[in-house]
Formats: C-alpha cells, sequence, structure tokens
C-alpha cells in the first residue's frame, strides 16, 4: 500500500468537506421541523381547527424546498464513499457498508413513499393515516440520520471488527458492537437535538420577522410559542448530549479533545477556556504561551472530559512525546510499531503469493503483534497525529457560545411571550431573527470540529486520509470540486430565493 | 437461519438482492422517461403542469431505489463499489450530476422568484431523463463488456485511462445498452401516463410514443440479447479461482440456467404484451405487464452476469483482476447480518405498494393538480 499525491488527498478531502458542509445546510432544518409540522398537524387533527391545517400548510411548504435540496446534495455523500476514496471503501466497507444500506433500506424509503402522501395525499387519505404518514416522514428522516451516525460513530471510534490480512481489510465481527457504540449514540442524540434546535429557531426568526412587519401576528406568536418552547427543551437535552460528546472524546480522542481546547500541555484539574485566542506562535515543542488572552473556568476541562475535577486530561505534547507517567505511548513508538506492521502485512502477501507457508506464518505472527498500531505505520512523521488546532478550537467555542445563546433565547422568549411583551420589544424581535444565520453557523462548527479535531485520521487511529482516498489524478477531483461548488452554490441561491418568497408570501396563500 | 447458509449461497443471494434492486430502479426509471416526454406530450402549460405533477409523485422512489442500489453494492459488495465507482469517476460523478439536477428541478420549477428560471428546471428534468439513463445504461454495459482497471493484492485498485470511464462511450455494446434503457424508460412513461392520467390528448400522443419508440427499443434490445448470447464472457474455476476467458460464456450460461432464458423471454413477452395490449385492446392496465416484464428481464441478465462462476465485472487490463461474487463480497458475518436486514425488503415493497394504491386510486386531471396548493 503506497501513499497516494497529497494534493489528490487534498482535494479529495477538500470535496468531501465542501459536499458534506452544503448537505449539512439543509439536513438540520428537515430533521426538526418534520418534527415540528407533525406536532402542529397533530393538534390539527385533535382540535379539528382549520387554522392549524394552514399553519401546518405553510411550515410544510417551506420543508419541501429544504427537502428537495437536501436530497440533491444527500446523494453525493453515499457515492462519494466510493468516487473518492475507494481505498476507504475496501478497507473497512466490510463494515461501514451495512448501515449506509440499512439507511436506505429502513428510512430513504419510509421519508420518500410517505412524503408523497404527506403532500399530495391530503385528499386522498383520511386525517388520522395523512397524520401517521407525516410522522413517518418525520421519523424516517431522523432514522436515516441514525444510521449515518452510526456509520460516523464508527469512524471515530472504530469497534466489532478485526482485520483479515488475507483480504486486507477489516471485517465486522460485531454487529451489535456497532450498532450500539456509545460514540453512535452520544453523536446522534447530539446531531439532532441540534437539529430540533436549527428548526426552532428557524421558526422563531421567520415568525419574527411577521412580528417586526406587523402581520400574520396570531400565526407568528402561536408558531414562536411552540418552537421556542420545543426549542427549549430540545435545547437543554442539546446541551447535555454535548456533554456526552466530549466525554467520548475524552475517552477515544484525547487528541481531538486537547485540540477542541487549545491545550498543549497536559495537567490535572485541567480548566476549560470559555474565551480565548490562540497564541499563533505555539507548537507542541517550545515554551511560548498558549492563547494571547483567555478567560477560563477552572477544572471545567477536566469536569467535561472525565466527570471529576481533580482528572489528568492529556495535552498535545504527551500526546506525541508521550508520557509514562500517565501510561501514555508516544506517537514516534506507536510509528514504528505501526510500520512493522505494514512490512509483515506486505511480507505475508508476498510469502503466500509464493507459497512459502513458513515465511508466511512467521511474518503473520510479527504482524499480529503490531497490528494494533498498523494504521499509524502510513503516517510519516509522529506530529502528523495533530489536528489543525486553530479551526479545531475556534469552531468548538463558536459552536458552544452560540449554543448557549439559543438557550438565553428561547427563555426569553418565553418570558416575553407570556408576559405578553414580544411585539414591543422590536430590538429583541431583530436579534431573534438574525439568529438564525448564527444556528447555521453553529451547526457547520459542530461538523468541522467532529471532522478536522480527528485528523489525520478517516478511522480513528486505524486508516490515515492519505491511505484512504480513490487513485485519481487530482486533476480529476479539482475539476468535479469545482463543478459541484457551482451547482450546488447556485441551487443554494435559488433555495433561498425561493425560501424567502414563499416567506414573504405567507401562510394565508397556502 | 441464515447462519446456516454457507459463503456462497449468501453471496448468490446477496447478488439476486442487487438484481431486484436494479429491476426496481429501471421500472422507476418511467419517471425519468416521461420527463424527457415533457414537451412532446404536453402541448400547453396545464398539460406540462398535468405531466409533472403525475411524475412528480413518484420521482422520490426511483432516487431511493438508486441510493439504495448502491448502499447494497457497498454492502454486498465492497470491492465492486471501490473499483468502479472509484474508477470509472467521471461516469459515476456524470451520473450523479444529472440525479442531483432533478432532486430539486420538481420542487422549484414552478415556484415564484426561483433563482434560474422555469425553464432551467425543465432542462434540469432532460438532461436526468436522457443523458443520466443513456449513462446507466453505458455503466451497466461496462459489467458485461469490461472495465480498465488493475486490483492489487491488497485489493486496492487504480484505473488505468486517464479517461476515468468515460472510453465505455466508445463501446457500441455499452452505447446500445444505454439508448436502449433510455427508450425502455419512454416506452414504460407513455404507459404510465396512459394508466394514470384522464386527459384524452395526452393519451393520444403517449399511443404514438408507443407506436414508433417501441421499433427502436426492440432494435436496440434485440442487438443487446444477440451481442450477449455471441460475446466473450469470463469464467472462473471453482476451486483455483482462476479466470478465463470463453467465448459465449452467457449463452453457456442461459443454458446452464434454463430457469434463466426462460425469465427472460417470459419478461420479454410481457413488456410487449403491455405495449400491444395497450395499442390494439384500448387497455390502460398495459404498464403493470411492461413494467412485471422489466423487471423480470432485468433480473434474468443481472443473474445471469453474475451467476455460474461468471466473473460480473471483468477488467480488460489484468483478467485476474476481474471481479466475481466470490472475490468482491463482504465477509461472511457482515452478509449474515445484512441478510437479516433484507427480511424487512417484503415489508418495505408492502408499504410502497400501499400507498402506491392509494395515491393512484383516480386519474388525476388538471383540475385535481391546479386545486392542489401545493403541485409542482
Amino acid at each position: 500500500m503506497e501513499h497516494l499525491d497529497p494534493s489528490l488527498v487534498d482535494w479529495s478531502r477538500a470535496q468531501f468537506a465542501l459536499t458534506a458542509l452544503y448537505h449539512w445546510i439543509f439536513v438540520p432544518l428537515t430533521l426538526g421541523l418534520t418534527f415540528l409540522v407533525a406536532i402542529m398537524e397533530t393538534i390539527y387533527v385533535k382540535t379539528g381547527d382549520i387554522w392549524w391545517k394552514k399553519t401546518t400548510k405553510f411550515w410544510m411548504t417551506l420543508l419541501a424546498i429544504n427537502f428537495a435540496i437536501g436530497l440533491a446534495t444527500g446523494i453525493i455523500m453515499e457515492f462519494e464513499f466510493g468516487t473518492n476514496w475507494s481505498n476507504y471503501s475496501w478497507i473497512v466497507g466490510d463494515i461501514f457498508g451495512a448501515p449506509l444500506a440499512i439507511e436506505g433500506l429502513m428510512a430513504f424509503f419510509m421519508e420518500s413513499t410517505f412524503f408523497a402522501i404527506m403532500f399530495f395525499g391530503w385528499d386522498k387519505v383520511s386525517k388520522k393515516t395523512h397524520l401517521i404518514s407525516t410522522w413517518l416522514v418525520a421519523i424516517g428522516s431522523n432514522l436515516s440520520a441514525l444510521w449515518i451516525l452510526v456509520a460516523n460513530g464508527w469512524m471515530q471510534h472504530p469497534v466489532g471488527m478485526h482485520f483479515n490480512p488475507d483480504t486486507a481489510r477489516n471485517e465486522m465481527v460485531n454487529f451489535w458492537e456497532i450498532l450500539f457504540n456509545p460514540n453512535a449514540y452520544s453523536k446522534f442524540l447530539h446531531t439532532i437535538s441540534s437539529g430540533y434546535v436549527l428548526a426552532a429557531l428557524f421558526i422563531i426568526s421567520v415568525s419574527s420577522w411577521y412580528l417586526l412587519k406587523g402581520r400574520n401576528i396570531q400565526f407568528a406568536k402561536r408558531s414562536i410559542m411552540i418552537a421556542a418552547s420545543f426549542g427549549l427543551i430540545v435545547s437543554i437535552f442539546n446541551l447535555t448530549t454535548g456533554d456526552d460528546s466530549a466525554r467520548q472524546a475524552a475517552l477515544n480522542q484525547p487528541m481531538k479533545l486537547a485540540a477542541m481546547e487549545g491545550l498543549y500541555d497536559g495537567k490535572s484539574s485541567a480548566p476549560i477556556v470559555a474565551f480565548g485566542i490562540l497564541n499563533p506562535k505555539k507548537n507542541y515543542l517550545n515554551d511560548e504561551k498558549e492563547f494571547l488572552f483567555k478567560i477560563e473556568i477552572p477544572d471545567g476541562l477536566s469536569l467535561l472530559g472525565f466527570h471529576s475535577i481533580d482528572a489528568y486530561v492529556p495535552g498535545i505534547k504527551q500526546l506525541v512525546l508521550g508520557d509514562k507517567e500517565h501510561n501514555i505511548t508516544s506517537a514516534a513508538q506507536k510509528l514504528s510499531i505501526g510500520k512493522k506492521a505494514v512490512t509483515a502485512l506486505t511480507n505475508y502477501k508476498i510469502a503466500k503469493k509464493e507459497g512459502d507457508t513458513l515465511q508466511a506464518q512467521s511474518a503473520l505472527n510479527i504482524f499480529e503483534e503490531n497490528a494494533k498500531y498498523l494504521g499509524y505505520g502510513y503516517l510519516e512523521k509522529p506530529e502528523d497525529v495533530i489536528p489543525n488546532v486553530p479551526i479545531t478550537f475556534y469552531a468548538f467555542h463558536t459552536m458552544v457560545t452560540f449554543g448557549f445563546w439559543f438557550i438565553t433565547l428561547f427563555i426569553i422568549i418565553l418570558y416575553l411571550a407570556m408576559t405578553n411583551e414580544l411585539e414591543q420589544k422590536r430590538w429583541f424581535l431583530k436579534a431573534a431573527l438574525w439568529s438564525l444565520p448564527l444556528g447555521y453557523i453553529a451547526q457547520e462548527a459542530g461538523w468541522i470540529v467532529a471532522e478536522v479535531g480527528r485528523q489525520p485520521w478517516a478511522i480513528q487511529d486505524m486508516l490515515p486520509v492519505g491511505m484512504a482516498t480513490s487513485q485519481l489524478s487530482s486533476t480529476s477531483v479539482m475539476f468535479t470540486f469545482w463543478m459541484f461548488a457551482i451547482l450546488f452554490t447556485a441551487l443554494l441561491i435559488a433555495e433561498v430565493k425561493i425560501m424567502i418568497t414563499q416567506i414573504k408570501i405567507g401562510p394565508e396563500e397556502v | 437461519m441464515f447462519e446456516k447458509l454457507s459463503y456462497i449461497m449468501l453471496q448468490q443471494y446477496w447478488w439476486l438482492l442487487v438484481a431486484v434492486l436494479a429491476a426496481l430502479f429501471i421500472f422507476m426509471t418511467f419517471v425519468q422517461g416521461g420527463q424527457t416526454l415533457l414537451y412532446t406530450l404536453g402541448k400547453t402549460e396545464e398539460q406540462r403542469d398535468l405531466i409533472i405533477n403525475t411524475l412528480g409523485r413518484k420521482w422520490e422512489l426511483g432516487f431511493s431505489a438508486l441510493v439504495m442500489f448502491g448502499g447494497a453494492l457497498f454492502a454486498a459488495f465492497p470491492l465492486f463499489y471501490a473499483t468502479s465507482f472509484g474508477g470509472a469517476y467521471y461516469v459515476w460523478m456524470a451520473i450523479l450530476f444529472c440525479f442531483i439536477i432533478q432532486a430539486v428541478a420538481y420542487e422549484y420549477r414552478k415556484k415564484p422568484n426561483n433563482g434560474l428560471g422555469e425553464k432551467t428546471y425543465e432542462v434540469f428534468l432532460m438532461i436526468n431523463g436522457s443523458l443520466g439513463i443513456i449513462l446507466i445504461g453505458i455503466a451497466l454495459g461496462t459489467l458485461f463488456t469490461g472495465g480498465n482497471f488493475v486490483v492489487n493484492e491488497m485489493n486496492l485498485s487504480h484505473w488505468t485511462k486517464p479517461t476515468y470511464g468515460l472510453e465505455a462511450v466508445l463501446n457500441w455494446y455499452n452505447l446500445a445498452f444505454g439508448f436502449m434503457l433510455f427508450f425502455l424508460a419512454r416506452i414504460q412513461a407513455a404507459l404510465y401516463f396512459i394508466n394514470t392520467i384522464e386527459n384524452q390528448e395526452i393519451t393520444n400522443r403517449a399511443k404514438i410514443v408507443l407506436k414508433y419508440e417501441t421499433w427502436i427499443f426492440l432494435i436496440l434490445f434485440s442487438y443487446v440479447i444477440f451481442s450477449l448470447l455471441t460475446m466473450v464472457g469470463y469464467n472462473y474455476d471453482s476451486l483455483t479461482k482462476i479466470i478465463n476467458v470463453e467465448n459465449q460464456k452467457f449463452l453457456h450460461n442461459f443454458i446452464a440456467m434454463p430457469w434463466l432464458g426462460a425469465m427472460l423471454s417470459v419478461g420479454a413477452v410481457l413488456l410487449l404484451w403491455g405495449i400491444g395490449s395497450t395499442l390494439w385492446k384500448k387497455s390502460d392496465k398495459g404498464i403493470w405487464f411492461s413494467g412485471i416484464g422489466t423487471i423480470l428481464v432485468v433480473i434474468s441478465l443481472v443473474l445471469v452476469l453474475g451467476y455460474n462462476h461468471t466473473a460480473f465485472y471483468p477488467s480488460l487490463v489484468d483478467i485476474q483482476s476481474s471481479l466475481t461474487i466470490e472475490n468482491s463480497s463482504g465477509s461472511h458475518y457482515t452478509l449474515i447480518a445484512m441478510s437479516y436486514v433484507s427480511l424487512m425488503v417484503p415489508f418495505v415493497l408492502a408499504y410502497i405498494a400501499w400507498a402506491w394504491r392509494v395515491m393512484n386510486r383516480d386519474k388525476i386531471t388538471i383540475e385535481e393538480v391546479q386545486n392542489d396548493a401545493h403541485h409542482y
């Protein structure tokens, strides 16, 4: 197995990042809005009040606009594993392909079948059947998220497999371990709850605009109440699942946690940085200060990562250089072990081809002894295990800061709505309106933390991205990168224009 | 239950599932065929809206079938997924491009201030229905004619031509396969409209399409089947796994598995019966005969491609790199696990059938489309 052209790896990563970030503009809204629409339709079916049917249909129209582009940007994601990450598809496809196939069978057909009834079946099926269809679309889209996050959770914390030297790939040995991977569940719950928060923000933002314009007052007030109540519950849930995600990182991806916090030097009772500006001159070897400026919460990181204020949190330095006191193996040692495994695997294949059973057995023994760090064998130098710290750090802190703002926003809205002051507080309505872009930024930031923070790994500790791509010319990938950049940007502009126009038309036209 | 099945039986089972998915997808391409008939059948704005809304209730099923087809290949035959998608890069990217633009076209076409204009979205639908289907046909054709790839001893693959799969368009068989699917999709669409739409003008025009394009399809279909029976194929030894060229391999496969030949023949007859009964017996149920016929033909072709020790994706560069259902599949354990998952298939098909029935109970009219606030 040879290393691939670095520019090819960069373009492949750039394309995957581009398509994933575009796709993620639309998915979270679908995840949450489907539920909110289902709740509204439930009220309609329970009360028989036609006003709720109109309201449901209005939000459903916006959902459909968003859903369509979500599908458009989504289809590429699945196939990209094959087109751009074909080494990956072979090396871990035996495990990774399963959740993707289950997602298709369990979720996509459910979504597409009941989506048609939800939109076109108002007069073709009974009220209850229609309501069930709407709920099934919501469940289907969330099931889709479950399976894709089982797949992603496995990439972050691979379990339930072993490496088969004969086929030169990882093979599944325990489906249940993969399905019930704790990392997958913390990611799933954190991801879907963040989607619900975004949907709440979306409804609040649109409704705030109506209130600022002095139109559709009743519609906006009722919608805003539902969204803020839903938003508050799910954002608190999102906070707790975020805590669990950080704990999973502490346990399984300590380098990611260190990068999230800009922690170069490990310590017990480590503080968490509430706000900070990283020192660009800092690296894991020099003695420069980590931050130019920071506000800390004492013991916060130990508490977040290990639920103990005394816990030791390793820094980037310890994770690269090793730390005997805390039983941390150095990256250099892992690289050395990994390279032995790589050589042994090659020797095993050669001996097998030549029919030399003794030599094959001997190579296999060496391979098994060193296989634990096989992935490190494909790295060039120990510091390759460090992800981009500034991107991970700032993305993480942006996400968390905005997350706390959203909780505050929902509380204030509920308070103002109860005291009947919402319409008068125009400055606050403006803040609510403009919180929607912050929601999108927080969404994207979350994925940047998850994916940039685990570099250089495509599969944590097992397969670096440099080994995972398809063996194409970098020009081909560069060409398709720009193709997607142009197409998705054009579609995004179209989507936003349509969405804004529909909002301006308003619910009375539905 | 599945634990008792041998590895090869599971590989065959999964190849059958892939065949069924491919068949369902090809059946659903009537949506694409219908898109290319938009201006042929719809001469007024109302008629075109009627056509779009008829197809718009079904397009996502075809889209899901394509995604599912990819997912099943990934899970069950990951080496094919890696080799073909990662090698014939430009072809697959072009196919995906054609499907991306389809996904927004229905929803955005009629929306005010839609950024690109109604015509652009109609062009998107045309591209998806023509280029998208022809390219899929070409890609499927390469399963019979082969690709320019090498798989190394670590099972990692690469393409040997800088055109990354586009060279497949220079092969007559692949091209014929692509255009055959294109005309099949249009025929199926015409039959679907006759079955679903209440509009005499559209029905009459659909019958004209049937009358002429059936001949083109039949010529292409005959060429594809005749070439298939006479072309070389790639056989592998069940013990040594060594792959050899075999003249008339697929003819031998049909002889070894006569039930596949019977399935192909019954499928072709049903397909023709669907067309004939519509044209001469004034039936509007032709789509069901042609649909089942299409499904049987596709299943038969996919099975003859992969069963009986046949390399289903031959390498034109290194014959031993060719892919078979044995050397490209997931592990025994994964196939067992996924086979349990496959027990959901009848359930999924059942609710799709139910939804189809309730949505298609009455024929769609221009009035219904105009009265629906959420029409496309």
